[in-house]
C-alpha cells in the first residue's frame, strides 16, 4: 500500500560505509527482492527502511512523506526476520496477537484478524503451542503470521528461507508468491542471497555489490541484458561463462558471456574442446568442456546424451546470445 | 578407518552402551571419592555427633543419647515439665531467624541491583569491557578483607561514613553501626550488598546475553515499549538464569559466616545459624549440641532448596526451553 522512495540513501558505522548512496523507486503493490552476495549491504538496506537502522544521510519517503525519523512501529511495516524471532515464551496465538494486545484492540477484532491469518497460513491447528513444539517451516509460517496480522503497508522479508531446508525452501516461497497474489495492494521487499528466490519471486530485483545498485530491473531483463559483468555472473543457474583473452579479442571485447543453453554441439562449430565432466540432472545434462579458456565451458543439453566425457566436441553459440562486456565490465551492445 | 581388529573380542563383549558407562564410571570415581570425603563424611559424622554427648576434649569418646540435643523432655520430681535442647532454645530461633531475614533481604537487594546493572552492561558503550571487570572488584576481596574494611568505615570513632554522614547533615550524632543492635543488620546487609551485587550482575548479564537480539527488534517493530519489553519478554526469558543465579546466592546467604563473624562480632542482632552452631561447637565446648544444630542448619537448607526447585520448576538439567 505504499510507494517507498530511497533519495541518495548512506550508511555508514563510524568509518565504514555500508550503503554508498542509493537511490530507488518500489512502486505500491510491487514485490522487490534485493539480491547479492554476502556483505552487499541487502540486509542493511532493509533495515534502513524497517527504521531499525537509522540513515546516515539522504531521505527516505513512504507514500511521498518523509520517514527518516519515524519509529519502526509508526511507518506500518511487517519484518520477518531469518531466525523467525518469534517470542519463546508465548504460544503461536499470543505471538501473533502480542502487538495487537499492547496496543490496546478489543479482544474480539484481535482474536479476528489472528484466525484470518491463521486460517490464510494454514497454523490455526497450531494456535496453543509454543514455538520450540514447532517445525522449521510452521515458525517461519508463524513468523509471517505474526506480520500479517500487524496488517501493514510495507511486508519485509530477511532471508526468511535460508534456515530451511531445500524441499521446504521450495514450498514456502511458493506460499510467499501465493501471499503476495492474496495481497496484492502491500508493497513487499525480500531480501535474499540466492538468485533463484529472486527470479522466482520478484516483480522487480535490485542486485547490490558493495553497497551500491547494480541494476534494477524484472528477472527477464536482468537475465536478458545484464548491465554489468557482476550481474551476469550473478543471475543465472549455472553461472554465465565467460570467456576472455583471444576469445573475446576475436569479437572486439574483453570479456565474451553466454550462458549454457545458449551454446549448440554442431560439427565445425567457433571453439573445439574435451569434455571434462558431465553432470546428467535427469532433465538436462551439462557438459564441462575444455576449450583453452581460464574454465571448462559448461553446456546444457536436453534430453538423452550420446556424447560421454572424454569425447572432443565442437560448439558454437545461438545467434544473438553473446554478451561481449569492455574492460570495465560494461556491456558493449 | 583401520578398523584393526573386531570390537566385539575386547572388553568381554560388552556392548556399546556398557562400554560407555564403564568409561564413565571410571571417568566419574576420583569425583565420587573427593565428594565423599570431604562432604558426605564430614555430614554424617556431624549427624553422628548430634546424636551423642561427645565434647571437644573427648571426639571418641561421646555415648549414644539419641535425640536429646534436639529436644529433651525433663519431668522434675515436682511434677513441672521442663523442655531442652536446640528446638526450644530462644537462642537458636533468634539465629534461624536472623539467616532468613537476612538472606531474604540481602538475595532480593541482590537480584534488583544485580539485573539493574547487568541491563546497563548489556548495553552498547565505550569502555564497556573495563567496566566490567571494574564491577567485579567487589567480588574479587576476600570476604575477610572487605569485612575488615568496612569495619574501619562504619567505625563509630574513626569511621569515613559517620565523618561524611555527619558533614552532610544526615545524622546529628555519631553512630556505631556495628555495635548497635539496632543498625547491626542494616550494616551487615549493606556489606554483602555490596559485595555480592557483580556477582548476580554476572549471572543475569550471561541470561541477557542469551536473549537473541532480533527478538528485541521484532517488539520495536511491534511498537512495544521498553519497559513493557523487559516485564513482558526480556524477565521471562532470563527467568531460568535468574533462578539459578537465587538458588546460589541464596545457599551462601543461609550458610553466612565470614561476613558476620568479623564485622558484628557476638551481637544478637546479626547472630546467625552458622556462627551460633560454631559458637556452641568451639567456644562453649557443647559438640554435640553444635553439631544438632549444625544438623538443622543442613535440613532447613535441604528443605528450602527442595521447596524453591520444586514451586519455581528450576531448570537445573541445562536443557533449558529453546
Amino acid at each position: 500500500m505504499a510507494k517507498i522512495e530511497l533519495k541518495n540513501v548512506k550508511k555508514s558505522y563510524g568509518a565504514v560505509d555500508v550503503i554508498k548512496g542509493i537511490d530507488l523507486t518500489i512502486e505500491k503493490g510491487e514485490f522487490m527482492v534485493f539480491v547479492g552476495p554476502s556483505g552487499c549491504g541487502k540486509s542493511t538496506l532493509l533495515r534502513l527502511i524497517s527504521g531499525l537502522e537509522e540513515i546516515s544521510s539522504g531521505d527516505m519517503l513512504f507514500d511521498s512523506e518523509r520517514v527518516n525519523n519515524v519509529l519502526p512501529s509508526q511507518r506500518g511495516i511487517a519484518m520477518v526476520f531469518q531466525s523467525y524471532a518469534l517470542y519463546p515464551h508465548m504460544s503461536v496465538y499470543d505471538n501473533m496477537a502480542f502487538g495487537m494486545k499492547l496496543a490496546k484492540a478489543s479482544p474480539e477484532a484481535m482474536k479476528k484478524r489472528v484466525l484470518e491469518a491463521a486460517k490464510l497460513l494454514q497454523i490455526d491447528h497450531l494456535l496453543e503451542r509454543l514455538p520450540k513444539q514447532l517445525s522449521g517451516g510452521q515458525r517461519q509460517r508463524v513468523a509471517i503470521g505474526r506480520a500479517i496480522v500487524r496488517d501493514p503497508r510495507v511486508f519485509l522479508f530477511d532471508e526468511p528461507l535460508s534456515n530451511l531446508d531445500a524441499a521446504l525452501r521450495v514450498q514456502t516461497r511458493l506460499e510467499i508468491a501465493k501471499l503476495h497474489h492474496s495481497m496484492s495492494d502491500v508493497t513487499m521487499i525480500y531480501v535474499t542471497h540466492d538468485q533463484v528466490e529472486a527470479m522466482t519471486l520478484a516483480d522487480r530485483i535490485a542486485v547490490l555489490r558493495d553497497g551500491r545498485l547494480e541494476q534494477v530491473g524484472t528477472p527477464a531483463e536482468l537475465y536478458e541484458r545484464p548491465n554489468s559483468i557482476f550481474v551476469a555472473g550473478f543471475i543465472g543457474s549455472p553461472k554465465m561463462n565467460f570467456l576472455t583473452g583471444k576469445f573475446a579479442a576475436d569479437h572486439g571485447c574483453t570479456t565474451l558471456g553466454i550462458r549454457s543453453e545458449h551454446i549448440d554441439v554442431v560439427t565445425g562449430g567457433m571453439w573445439t574442446g574435451q569434455i571434462v565432466h558431465a553432470e546428467d540432472l535427469g532433465s538436462d545434462n551439462y557438459l564441462f568442456v575444455e576449450v583453452g579458456s581460464d574454465e571448462p565451458l559448461i553446456v546444457r543439453q536436453e534430453g538423452k546424451l550420446t556424447m560421454k566425457v572424454g569425447d572432443t566436441v565442437s560448439l558454437s553459440p545461438k545467434d544473438g546470445q553473446l554478451h561481449r562486456f569492455d574492460q570495465n565490465g560494461k556491456p558493449i551492445r | 578407518m583401520t578398523a584393526s581388529k573386531p570390537a566385539i573380542a575386547r572388553d568381554g563383549g560388552l556392548s556399546l552402551q556398557q562400554q560407555r558407562q564403564k568409561a564413565a564410571f571410571w571417568f566419574l570415581a576420583p569425583m565420587l571419592i573427593a565428594l565423599f570425603c570431604v562432604a558426605a563424611w564430614p555430614l554424617l559424622r556431624t549427624v553422628w555427633f548430634s546424636l551423642t554427648d561427645t565434647s571437644l576434649n573427648n571426639l571418641y569418646g561421646g555415648k549414644w543419647i539419641g535425640f536429646d540435643n534436639y529436644l529433651r523432655v525433663q519431668t522434675l520430681s515436682n511434677g513441672t515439665v521442663r523442655y531442652k535442647g536446640t528446638l526450644v532454645d530462644p537462642a537458636w530461633w533468634n539465629a534461624v531467624w536472623n539467616t532468613l531475614r537476612f538472606s531474604v533481604v540481602s538475595v532480593v537487594c541482590e537480584t534488583v541491583l544485580g539485573l539493574i546493572v547487568a541491563l546497563v552492561l548489556n548495553a552498547e558503550f565505550k569502555g564497556r569491557g573495563l567496566v566490567r571487570a571494574a564491577i567485579l572488584i567487589p567480588w574479587a576481596i576476600p570476604t575477610i578483607v572487605s569485612a575488615k574494611m568496612w569495619a574501619w568505615m562504619l567505625n563509630d570513632q574513626y569511621g569515613i561514613l559517620n565523618d561524611m554522614a555527619l558533614n552532610l547533615g544526615l545524622i546529628s550524632s555519631k553512630i556505631a553501626w556495628t555495635a548497635t543492635t539496632d543498625t547491626a543488620m542494616y550494616a551487615v546487609l549493606m556489606v554483602d550488598i555490596w559485595k555480592t551485587t557483580p556477582f548476580m550482575a554476572l549471572l543475569c548479564l550471561a541470561g541477557l546475553q542469551m536473549v537473541p537480539r532480533d527478538i528485541y527488534e521484532a517488539a520495536k517493530i511491534d511498537g512495544i515499549n521498553p519497559v513493557k519489553v523487559f516485564f513482558k519478554i526480556t524477565l521471562p526469558l532470563i527467568r531460568p538464569a535468574l533462578m539459578v543465579a537465587v538458588i546460589f546466592r541464596m545457599l551462601d546467604a543461609l550458610r553466612i559466616f565470614d561476613l558476620i563473624y568479623v564485622l558484628t562480632p557476638n551481637s544478637a542482632a546479626t547472630k546467625t545459624m552458622s556462627v551460633i552452631s560454631r559458637e556452641n561447637l568451639i567456644e562453649f565446648d557443647k559438640f554435640a549440641y553444635g553439631s544438632a544444630q549444625s544438623t538443622l542448619l543442613f535440613a532447613i537448607l535441604a528443605v528450602f532448596v527442595s521447596l524453591y526447585i520444586w514451586l519455581g520448576k528450576v531448570d537445573l538439567s541445562g536443557e533449558g526451553g529453546k
